[in-house]
């Protein structure tokens, strides 16, 4: 295997894409949005349980590919227990992270996170990658619609 | 069928974007369903249309616009003798398929389509052959129905008498569909449809390079295609009509050549086919066109469809060797796509690795998402096949297969 796809397809990746985690709607949950990316059919459906401004719960369920899965995945263990304003940082440090690579971000605050770093080399699958994201900035703000890659 | 076996080393040599590596491997372009490839003779007549003849069409006195005139209409007529067209005035450009089904729906569905009316399509149609009329009938406040497709990739053709009834006013029908690649039986369909008065437009985008289509022996009332999918450029479509229903048609767009005389009270339209061409058309991308037809003709499409035939079942074997492989359609007649899933992985990440071997693809729900719904995936791997492909292709392919098969272990 080439060594960018042995970079996208890390075996957390892998796993959390097999195995995801939080993979459930999240019981009480007072809010949600849909993910869609249009170019592909993906779907998935972010929700939350807010106590105040702390996330106390997060779970996903849908469909999609191993890097939206594993993005999915890891996201929920991520942003657990953070505030808003703190889950929407660490949502512009993933989105630069899968943008633009790794280099001069703060990976310690990544943590996990820093395994979605391959992806910047397969410019066609960032969406994959930030559409779970994209999701819970969408429920984060309360918005009802479903928010799209596109 | 001619029996003489397509020379496809000779045929790949004509095309010279084959020839070239992609991400330091070999490119296997298995991606023709999208858009096909183009032969150097197509890739000539532009730049030799550039170079020596452009001017504008139908209104220049001078020498270069007679012959970008004599080049534009004498595309038309090589348009006609391609599909057996009676008449050159049959022959409408646009843009592409999706634009000339655009075309019928808002001139067709204007002047004939109401309130209670119905229009039907088939379970199997791609997004441009549905949202248009999707957007008619919420005008028109006329009903869309559907045709059923069966699990093996087959039209029900039971429903089909029973679907057409007194107020369907059009059937709209993909030729080959681009997703799982069945070949509708087109004759008996406009047979149908015509004993209850009923016109059919069939969507030709996936069929034109892969058979012989004869309009005439179809009798289908539309048939529409791009000329990007028959080794021509893109941006240059046909909506071909008969005579008969397209001088019924209201014109669509105002301008340029579909006008004789204007005053300020009123227009007095022109004849066909300038009646539906507004504007200045796509000069280049018909000479382009024309250039293409040739090449398909100079290869011959009996030989095509044989190697297209033979190529299919080569791959539908090599894909069935490939565990956790399976092939959506077993449709009774298939053209052109291999359109499979993967076992535990979506076909992205198959496309991503594929990719990376130099091998296009298309993953994803090929702008046909209410058919994909119907066999209950999201998405789909499909391999389109050209004449330019080999049996090394689909090899290439199945390799990479395996190598999705190892990271996903």
């Amino acid at each position: 295997m080439s060594s960018d796809l042995q970079d996208l397809y890390q075996e957390v990746v892998l796993e959390h894409g097999k195995r995801p985690r939080n993979f459930r709607e999240v019981e009480g949950a007072n809010r949600r949005a849909d993910g869609y990316n249009p170019l592909c059919g993906d779907q998935l459906t972010v929700t939350l349980r807010m106590e105040g401004d702390v996330i106390k719960d997060v779970g996903f369920v849908g469909q999609g590919c191993a890097i939206s899965r594993a993005s999915a995945s890891l996201m929920t263990g991520a942003v657990k227990e953070l505030t808003r304003a703190q889950a929407e940082e660490l949502f512009e440090l993933v989105h630069k992270l899968v943008m633009e690579g790794p280099a001069g971000l703060d990976t310690e605050a990544l943590g996990k996170l820093a395994v979605l770093s391959g992806v910047n080399e397969f410019p066609s699958r960032v969406k994959c990658a930030s559409l779970a994201w994209h999701a819970l900035r969408a429920a984060l703000e309360g918005k009802a619609s479903s928010v799209s890659t596109e | 069928m001619s029996g003489i076996p397509l020379d496809v080393a000779r045929i790949r040599a004509d095309f010279p974007i084959l020839h070239q590596e992609v991400r330091g491997r070999p490119l296997v372009y298995l991606d023709s369903a999208a858009t096909t490839q183009k032969p150097q003779a197509v890739i000539d007549a532009l730049v030799r249309y550039y170079t020596h003849d452009n001017a504008n069409v139908h209104r220049g006195v001078h020498a270069l616009s007679e012959r970008a005139t004599q080049a534009y209409e004498g595309a038309r007529e090589r348009v006609r003798r391609f599909i057996n067209a009676r008449d050159a005035k049959e022959i409408i450009f646009v843009r592409g398929c999706t634009e000339a089904v655009n075309l019928v729906a808002q001139t067709f569905g204007r002047s004939k389509v109401g309130a209670g009316d119905e229009v039907l399509i088939t379970a199997m149609e791609h997004h441009s052959n549905i949202v248009p009329w999707q957007m008619l009938c919420q005008q028109a406040g006329a009903t869309l129905k559907v045709v059923p497709v069966d699990e093996r990739g087959d039209l029900r053709m039971e429903h089909l008498d029973a679907l057409l009834t007194e107020r369907t006013r059009l059937l709209a029908v993909t030729h080959v569909s681009n997703a799982l690649g069945t070949v509708n039986p087109v004759r008996e369909i406009v047979k149908r449809a015509h004993g209850k008065g009923v016109p059919v437009l069939v969507d030709g985008a996936q069929a034109l390079q892969h058979f012989r289509v004869d309009v005439q022996e179809l009798d289908c009332d539309f048939y529409a295609f791009s000329g990007h999918k028959v080794f021509g450029p893109t941006g240059i479509g046909v909506l071909y009509g008969k005579s008969a229903v397209l001088e019924t048609l209201p014109p669509w767009q105002g301008g340029g050549d579909m006008i004789l005389t204007v005053t300020m009270e009123k227009t007095v339209y022109n004849r066909l086919p300038y009646r539906l061409e507004a504007g200045t058309p796509d000069i280049s991308g018909a000479v382009g066109l024309a250039a293409a037809l040739d090449y398909v003709d100079s290869v011959g499409l009996e030989a095509i469809a044989a190697h297209d035939r033979e190529l299919l079942e080569y791959g539908a074997r090599a894909l069935e060797g490939v565990p956790g492989v399976k092939l959506m359609s077993r449709a009774r007649e298939r053209s052109g796509v291999l359109s499979f899933v993967m076992e535990d992985v979506h076909a992205h990440d198959v496309g991503t690795i594929l990719d990376r071997d130099g091998v296009a693809i298309r993953a994803g729900h090929h702008c046909a998402q209410p058919l994909l719904s119907c066999f209950g995936v999201a998405a789909t791997v499909r391999a389109s096949l050209a004449m330019y492909n080999t049996r090394e292709d689909i090899d290439a392919l199945v390799r990479g297969l395996h190598k999705v098969r190892e990271v996903f272990a």
